[in-house]
Parts: C-alpha cells; sequence; structure tokens
C-alpha cells in the first residue's frame, strides 16, 4: 500500500510537469531564471570581478574586444564582470524583500481577514494608506533617511510592497472564514491558531505563491530603479548601479552600447522571466484557465 | 437516568428589529441509544436548539432561561472555553452541509485524524489506525484514507462526517437535516448506518430535519416544533398514528399518499410568524384551520394527552373530531 500511496503523489507531480513542459511561457520563464541563477551562483567562480580595481587610462570606455567580451566602462572595469557580479545583487534583493513582503502581507491579511476587530480595521488603514502613497517617493524618502545599504534597500523594498499582498490575502480569507468547514473545525473544538495555521493558510496558499512571482519582479524593478536614481548600494556591483554609472558618464551620447545595453536588457529579461513563469503558472494551477 | 434533558430552554437573538424569541421554552429528553427526531419548518428553531446544546450559537445569540443537562452536568453552566475543549467528547455534530464541510486541500483521513488528536493524547499512527477504524465503521473504503474531499462521492463525504463525529466515540451525535443533499438511495444507506450507530455503540442520537419520511426509518421519539416552541411530541409510532396538533396533521397531510391519488389533500398555507413579533395565544392559530376565539387569545400549554404523547393545543385530538 505504502508503494501505491507514493505513486500517486510521483503522478501528481508527474502530471503537473507534463503540463509545464508543454506550456511555452513557463519554459521561457523556467530556462531564462535558471540561466540567471546559475550565473548568480557560479559566475563569480568561473569569471573574478573585483568593483574596486580600476584600469589605467587606456582602458576606459573601450568597446568589446578579445580581453573584455562586453568592452570596458568608464573607471575601465570590465563589464561582462560587472555584469556577473550585479546579477546576485538583483536576486538577492529581489527574493529576500519578496520574503520580507510576502510574510507581512500573508500574516496581515490573514489577521485582518479572519478577525472583525479594532486591529484588523487599523492594519486595513494601514495597507490602504501605503497603497494610496506613490510608492517611488516613499521608497526614496525612506532610502534617503536610513542609508543606501543593500540590507536597508532590501528593509524599504519588502516594507513598500506588502499592501497588495494583504489585501489579495484578506478577501480569500473573508471568502475561506465563511466556508463550512470552518465551522466543523470550530465546532469541534480547535483553536483560532490551529484554524488559521491549518486551514485558512493552505487555502490561501496557492493565490500567494502567485503573487509572489509578480512581486520578485517588482521588486527586481525597484531595486533597479533606485539604485539607478543614485540611491543604491555604492559598495557592491548591481545592475542600477551599473545603469547609473552609465548615464552619468553619458555612456548612450557617446555610443558605449556595450556599458548600458548589458544590464538593461539582463533587467528587462529577469523580470520577463518572472512575469511568464507567474502567468504560466496562474494557468496551470487555475482550473478554469486549465487548456485540455 | 436521561442522557440529555433539556429543561424549559429559551435561546434569543438580539437584532436591530428587536429581540427574536428562536427558541422558547423548549423541553425535552433522550436517552442512550435513542434517537429523538425534532422536526419542524424552515425557522421554527431546530438548529438553534442543537447550536445551544452545542453551544455554538452566534455573538448575538444567548440562552437567557432553562437547562441543558448531559449526563447530569449543566452544559449552560459551563465556561466557554471548557464547553469547546469537551464538545466533541460530549456531543458531536454531523454537519448539513458534508459537500463543503470538508477541507478542500487537505486529506480526508487527516481531517478525522486532525479531529480525534485534539482530543485525546494519542500519536499520529495510533490516530491513523483509530482512523481506519472509522472507515470500517462507516463502511469507507480504508485505502481512500489519504484521498482528497474531491475524490470523494456526496454520501462518501456525508459518512466521513459521521466518522468525523464518532471520532471522540461522543455520548450524544446531532445530525443536523444529514440527509438533505443526498439522493433517496445514499439518504437510506445513511440512515442505515446511523441505526447502526445507535444500536452498536449505544449513542444517543438527535436527528433534525424536516423531511418525515426518514424520522420513521430511525427515529425513536420525534418532537415537532412551530415557531421556536413544541406543538407535539411523543414515540414515533404514536405520532404516526394520531396527530394531535393540526400543525402535525398538516405536516403529514401536505406529504401525497404513496398509493393514493397524486393530489394534496390539504395544503398548509401561509408562512410561519416572525419570531421578533408578539404573538398572542396559540403561535399556529393564524394558519389553523379549526381556531377558534379561545387559540387567539389564550397560549396552550404542552399537555400529556395519553402516556408519552404530549400536545400543546385547547381541543387535542378532537378538532377533526
Amino acid at each position: 500500500m505504502k508503494n501505491s500511496e507514493h505513486e500517486i503523489v510521483y503522478k501528481g507531480y508527474k502530471e503537473f510537469f507534463n503540463i509545464f513542459i508543454h506550456n511555452k511561457m513557463a519554459v521561457a520563464g523556467a530556462v531564462i531564471l535558471g540561466v540567471f541563477i546559475t550565473v548568480a551562483l557560479m559566475g563569480s567562480l568561473v569569471y573574478p570581478f573585483d568593483l574596486q580595481e580600476f584600469g589605467t587610462a587606456g582602458d576606459v570606455m573601450n568597446p568589446p574586444d578579445r580581453s573584455h567580451l562586453l568592452g570596458t566602462d568608464d573607471m575601465g572595469r570590465d563589464v561582462l564582470g560587472n555584469l556577473i557580479a550585479g546579477t546576485r545583487v538583483s536576486l538577492l534583493v529581489g527574493l529576500l524583500s519578496t520574503l520580507i513582503s510576502m510574510i507581512l502581507g500573508t500574516v496581515l491579511g490573514i489577521y485582518a481577514g479572519y478577525y472583525d476587530n479594532i486591529i484588523s480595521t487599523i492594519i486595513m488603514q494601514v495597507t490602504n494608506f501605503f497603497l494610496v502613497i506613490p510608492w517611488l517617493p516613499l521608497m526614496l524618502v525612506l532610502t534617503a533617511i536610513l542609508g543606501t545599504s543593500i540590507w536597508n534597500i532590501i528593509f524599504v523594498i519588502g516594507m513598500t510592497s506588502w499592501p497588495g499582498t494583504a489585501r489579495i490575502v484578506r478577501a480569500q480569507t473573508l471568502s475561506i472564514r465563511e466556508r463550512p468547514f470552518i465551522e466543523r473545525i470550530t465546532a469541534i473544538g480547535a483553536d483560532t491558531g490551529h484554524i488559521m495555521v491549518k486551514h485558512i493558510l493552505p487555502n490561501v496558499f496557492p493565490l500567494v505563491f502567485a503573487n509572489t512571482i509578480l512581486v520578485s519582479a517588482e521588486a527586481i524593478l525597484s531595486e533597479t530603479t533606485l539604485s539607478f536614481l543614485g540611491l543604491g548600494d555604492v559598495s557592491r556591483s548591481s545592475w542600477g548601479m551599473m545603469l547609473h554609472y552609465a548615464f552619468e558618464s553619458g555612456a548612450a551620447s557617446l555610443g558605449a552600447y556595450w556599458y548600458f545595453l548589458p544590464p538593461g536588457i539582463c533587467v528587462v529579461l529577469l523580470v520577463l522571466s518572472f512575469t511568464f513563469l507567474g502567468y504560466a503558472l496562474d494557468e496551470i494551477l487555475n482550473p478554469k484557465l486549465k487548456r485540455r | 437516568m436521561e442522557l440529555l434533558k433539556i429543561d424549559n430552554l429559551k435561546t434569543y437573538f438580539k437584532t436591530s428589529k428587536g429581540i427574536v424569541r428562536a427558541v422558547d421554552g423548549v423541553s425535552f429528553s433522550i436517552e442512550r441509544g435513542q434517537a429523538v427526531g425534532l422536526v419542524g419548518e424552515s425557522g421554527c428553531g431546530k438548529t438553534t436548539t442543537a447550536l445551544s446544546i452545542v453551544n455554538l450559537l452566534p455573538e448575538n445569540g444567548k440562552i437567557t432561561e432553562g437547562s441543558i443537562l448531559l449526563d447530569g452536568k449543566d452544559l449552560t453552566k459551563l465556561s466557554k472555553d471548557r464547553v469547546r475543549k469537551q464538545r466533541w467528547k460530549n456531543v458531536s455534530i454531523v454537519f448539513q452541509s458534508a459537500m463543503n464541510a470538508l477541507n478542500p486541500v487537505m486529506k480526508v483521513g487527516d481531517q478525522v485524524i486532525e479531529a480525534i488528536m485534539y482530543h485525546n493524547h494519542l500519536t499520529y499512527e495510533e490516530a491513523r489506525k483509530k482512523t481506519k477504524e472509522l472507515f470500517d465503521l462507516v463502511e469507507i473504503d480504508k485505502n481512500r484514507i489519504d484521498n482528497y474531499p474531491h475524490e470523494f462521492s456526496g454520501g462518501m463525504k456525508q459518512r466521513v462526517m459521521i466518522a468525523m463525529a464518532l471520532a471522540c466515540d461522543p455520548k450524544l451525535i446531532i445530525g443536523d437535516e444529514p440527509t438533505t443533499a443526498l439522493d433517496v438511495i445514499v439518504q437510506a444507506q445513511i440512515l442505515n448506518l446511523l441505526n447502526k450507530i445507535k444500536e452498536e455503540l449505544n449513542t444517543g442520537l438527535l436527528i433534525i430535519t424536516h423531511d418525515l419520511s426518514i424520522l420513521g426509518e430511525v427515529c425513536d421519539e420525534i418532537v415537532i416544533m412551530y415557531a421556536g416552541k413544541i406543538v407535539e411530541k411523543g414515540r414515533t409510532e404514536q405520532i404516526y398514528e394520531e396527530h394531535l396538533h393540526p400543525y402535525t396533521y398538516k405536516l403529514f397531510k401536505s406529504f401525497p399518499d404513496i398509493q393514493g391519488e397524486r393530489i394534496l389533500e390539504e395544503a398548509l398555507m401561509g408562512r410561519a410568524p416572525n419570531l421578533s413579533d408578539h404573538l398572542p395565544g396559540c403561535r399556529f392559530n393564524p394558519r389553523c384551520s379549526f381556531a377558534s376565539d379561545k387559540c387567539r387569545i389564550e397560549e396552550p400549554k404542552l399537555k400529556e394527552a395519553s402516556p408519552g404523547h404530549y400536545c400543546a393545543c385547547h381541543y387535542g385530538g378532537v378538532w377533526n373530531g
């Protein structure tokens, strides 16, 4: 019997995998994201790079050649090396700030949806406050106050991107709370904590998961924006910082396409891969959109 | 001694339109191994009575008077937290909508295991073993323990609900319209199962329904409610043989005879009264074709007409004479 149990689970994964590989968007998203993750993990081992190592006068703004595959920047540093090192920062910021945002959004959303008291009202008012305030100026001000380290950027992005999740989770919790199985489990004598963790969370989780992917894309874009506007962490390479320096050194008007195009394309590709995955998973997991 | 003894229970709801007297002075009792059917139309207080027993009333509902004795202990006097902790061991419920009473993203077996582990100090493996026994008892293939609710049929889900109700060996099981959403064949199976449980496990059974046909099948005693009050109660055969209250009479008459002509001889006209209004006299009088002036002024008391057969009508049994 144990065997058949495993078979059922195995079959479920196999079916998911089958649908997944036949979905073009899903495959494209997974491949692009896979490449970026590999580069982030292995890149600096294969292609070492030091942000503090400036080139000599002759190395500045050189177009791509054999020794510098993507040319050099205005300080004579290798663009490819900088790009590879930046992948790690962009992914790290994207994933960590998404994690903060998801945890905050889910916890607050479930609380505000399950309880109908003064605290849940306050939570929803704060959520509305964050939703109404334009997020870019808010992030700029927060980063300027807190200082421009990478951890502050992660914190700021995490703190400003949870309200959307909280609203979605709250709406779903409100509907699940009224379902008969919650009444049943209450009758059995379960306490509220158990109901929220064991019964409501698994039911809102698909929604949280689908939202995670889209929030990651947004977080990566936010990090690039902040860095581009000069609020990035100067001690680390990131795509946003590269764009910032490229803009400052007038790379576009000098025609140094190798300097500003690669980070720009990377940002677009990474965000695109998350968006692809988000839409594809929505299509796969949402029975109403499933193609049979 | 009776297992459950409800005495003069009054449960009122506070609403914006005033106080709704949903249950207004209800008394009946259940013994071990006995099934009692609680019948009446929608909104007559059946479910409120059940929720009062298990202390699951909505926030605006309150037991204002009376007592609910389970094995001699008054449930209305216990703190809410204590009731919550003991509920499933004393009284369990088979819910109305079995279709939706299971968490769709949790394995069926785990949901029964959860109920067991909540009240007994058992390990997961022990609880799982007990769940398999329960599945056997309610006649579900025990290899289906790891299926999800959507892989079960409606009848099977109802069986799971019964298994869950039995999880902590309760003294009393309340079935809140346990067969309403099922087709007749599955209904019969579920009723047989309830009968089996009642006899084998010697638990008390309170069946809430508006379907008279299932009463004769399982119940030893029938309590008929109208507008928050008991209008007639007695042993099943007594009620079936002799309808003392006009409401009972009309209720039975509104079921077409299977052998006779396919017409409704006497339908019950009108609707149940609004329980927040002041209702003088007999609560059934506006819809009763035999009502006299006395019925409009004086409220009839529940009187014993023959041994074990009670009726709340001024003209108990002789109105049609």
